[in-house]
């Protein structure tokens, strides 16, 4: 299984790509591509946002599910999708922590 | 310090305007991001994993008090509130907006400061001893030289596309603090024996995938002759240099291949046909250079001694700190402090816009206003009276950066690693952190005495691990962090790269590791004058790799 992901063009944010083909901030709103064709798409749609200047490094990560939970299979994009390991306090780790708080 | 020129100052805002314009093109798409790329790229700006990174200048390591309160003001404003220091003696901010970016340049060059050549395939920032014109051992300042190299080197057309990046390290002094034989050009500035400066030059040097110290190509050249023949080695580099393939285009494999005789040959000769053109440095140019950097009028503190003698009795704190973070400086009323940004359990080489700001206040009360970076990501206070470093020692361990580690175990270089860079295969500041906690009390780093643990992420080699006493580079393995362990490195004068132990670490066993061959140094050593280094090539790498891996041989 893979997922689509880049960085945002204007501050560099990671982003993948999500339903309706929507750029999203978190990992969990990513949409899963479960075959060939699907990741065909994925790109093509990626190439499209390069091109449209929403995003730049658009790569496919492997990913499998744990509980439900997209899980990249590589610690680089898990920490990609989290923020600095050593700053629970910085990135998106920090936003979904601030959030489940809440 | 120097001071920016006319030139320099329409030089750096005419870059800036530039560069925003390129910015505004690439937002609003009139660049594609292929087009843009090599642009930012030479402006310091990189993507790595959650955002960008700007990286900037601290061209040979020097900065004054206005200058870090500027970067403070940055971190606060732009970024997250904290930059790294490099060992390049640069500084990064791991978060800056592409739309921010202009802004924080124009910001930058109001304090005489850019990100020209932090990146690309150019002249780098030229680093130099961070004691530079305070140190008791050196021959005469090398910053005046790093800053005619660096005038020389900005922007220069036949240099700007080079087969690859290009790095150059200058020291003054018999002591090698700046690692000159592990750069492109080392350049060590030194006196003859008619007492006229000049230098040896070092050439081929570098880590990465290929480690090589670098070779002696000249034992002495005249200093009137120092772009001649810098000029010279970079247009032998330039025209030979492999641009083939990556991996083989730096100048340590043209020195390789070619071999040293035949190399320095090809530099005389080219050498020969450019001595006398315009590049031979007018000895006037030289002084009024060397002006800038005249060393600031310290005013005689004799009371240095018995202050210092009184606070060491008073306080074991103060008394370790200065064991170890105070240098001996040429004046002996006076010392070179290092700022320990390698706190235990902290980020080596992150400081945060406070402390930013609140050592810019210490140097301009306590330091003439000096500051350097060291390559080894400290900060340093180069010109400290001895009378005042009790009061330094209060007002820095306000601000947590007082510990007493400088030269120790747990003074580690890390680079940033898979936490913020893409280029990563595993994570070093963790790694660091961890054996930085194990070996916490001071007790037990002072009874260890001088080791220096170097961490990479990747075989960039950005961390310097193969010249650690210890080097430690991260690898990826079936998607888990692997840890390669090295022994008997060294950046110092007759530079070594460090061997490979064994079989890598487990991120839970890379500590343990570490601490595991510090224990058999320990019990191995002939007393605590013979250095981890010292004991290492007495003894060779059988003890420690029995102490490692000798269970697992017995139970094959
Ligand atoms: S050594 Fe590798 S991981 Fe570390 S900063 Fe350099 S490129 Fe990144």
């Amino acid at each position: 299984m893979k997922i689509l992901a880049a960085n945002r063009l204007t501050d560099g944010e990671t982003v993948w790509l999500g339903a309706g083909d929507c750029w999203v901030e978190s990992i969990d709103a990513a949409h899963v591509a479960r075959d060939k064709e699907d990741e065909e798409r994925l790109l093509a749609v990626g190439k499209g946002g390069l091109a449209s200047n929403q995003v730049i490094d658009v790569t496919l990560v492997d990913i499998e599910t744990v509980e439900g939970r997209i899980h990249p299979l590589r610690l680089r994009e898990r920490i990609r999708a989290g923020g600095p390991s050593i700053h629970p306090d910085l990135g998106k780790q920090a936003r979904l922590n601030a959030r489940s708080a809440a | 310090m120097y001071r920016y020129d006319e030139f320099d100052h329409a030089f750096v805002k005419a870059r800036v305007e530039e560069f925003t314009d390129q910015v505004q093109r690439r937002l609003s798409g009139e660049l594609t991001e292929d087009e843009f790329k090599p642009l930012r790229l030479m402006n310091g700006v990189y993507l790595q994993l959650h955002a960008y990174m700007l990286r900037i200048a601290i061209p040979y390591g020097t900065l004054s008090p206005r200058q870090l309160r500027k970067l403070a003001h940055i971190a606060r404003t732009y970024d997250k509130g904290y930059g790294h220091f490099t060992t390049r003696q640069n500084l990064q901010f791991h978060w800056p907006k592409l739309t921010d970016i202009p802004r924080i340049l124009e910001e930058l060059a109001e304090v005489e400061m850019h990100a020209i050549q932090t990146s690309g395939n150019c002249i780098r920032n030229v680093t130099a001893d961070h004691f530079a014109g305070a140190a008791a051992d050196e021959v005469a300042d090398p910053r005046p030289y790093a800053e005619i190299l660096r005038q020389w080197s900005s922007l220069h057309p036949e240099f700007t596309y080079l087969p690859r990046k290009f790095k150059i390290a200058v020291t003054g002094a018999e002591r090698d603090r700046a690692a000159i034989e592990v750069h492109d050009i080392g350049l060590h500035l030194k006196k003859n024996a008619d007492g006229e400066l000049g230098f040896a030059v070092f050439v081929g040097g570098g880590l990465g995938r290929t480690p090589m110290i670098a070779k002696k190509i000249r034992d002495f050249l005249p200093e009137e002759d120092l772009l001649s023949y810098v000029t010279a080695i970079l247009r032998v580099y330039n025209l030979n240099g492999r641009r083939d393939n990556k991996y083989k285009a730096r100048i340590k494999i043209l020195v390789h291949e070619t071999g040293t005789e035949e190399l320095k040959a090809a530099v005389e000769t080219e050498f020969a046909a450019l001595r006398e053109s315009e590049l031979k440095l007018p000895e006037a140019d030289i002084r009024a250079i060397e002006a800038y950097f005249a060393p600031p009028r310290l005013k005689a503190r004799p009371e240095g001694d018995a202050v210092v003698a009184g606070a060491v009795q008073k306080s074991p704190a103060f008394a370790r700190w200065v064991a170890r973070n105070a240098t001996t400086h040429r004046n002996p009323d006076y010392a070179c402090v290092t700022v320990s940004l390698k706190g235990i359990g902290e980020v080596p080489g992150d400081a945060s816009d406070d402390q930013m700001d609140a050592i810019a206040d210490i140097a301009e009360r306590y330091g003439n206003d000096e500051i350097r970076v060291s390559h080894e990501q400290n900060l340093i206070l180069p010109h400290v009276a001895r009378a005042d470093l009790p009061a330094v020692h209060a007002a820095l361990v306000e601000i947590g950066l007082a510990t007493a580690n400088a030269g120790l175990v747990t003074d580690i270089i890390a680079c940033p690693g898979l936490d913020y860079c893409a280029l990563a295969n595993a994570r070093s500041i963790p790694v660091a952190q961890e054996i930085s906690q194990r070996f916490a009390s001071p007790e037990r780093q002072e009874a260890i005495g001088d080791l220096q643990i170097k961490i990479s992420g990747c075989i960039n080699a950005c961390g310097h691990h193969h010249v650690g006493h210890i080097g430690i580079l991260g690898v990826e393995k079936k998607g888990a962090e692997l840890y390669q362990v090295t022994l008997g490195g060294s950046a110092r004068e007759g530079s070594t790269i460090g061997e490979i132990i064994g079989r890598g670490f487990g991120p839970d066993e890379i500590a343990g590791a570490v601490e595991t061959i510090v224990e058999t140094y320990l019990s191995h050593r002939e007393g605590q004058e013979e250095t981890f280094f010292a004991a290492y090539r007495r003894l060779g790498v059988a003890p420690f790799k029995e102490a490692l891996y000798g269970h697992e041989a017995r139970a094959a």
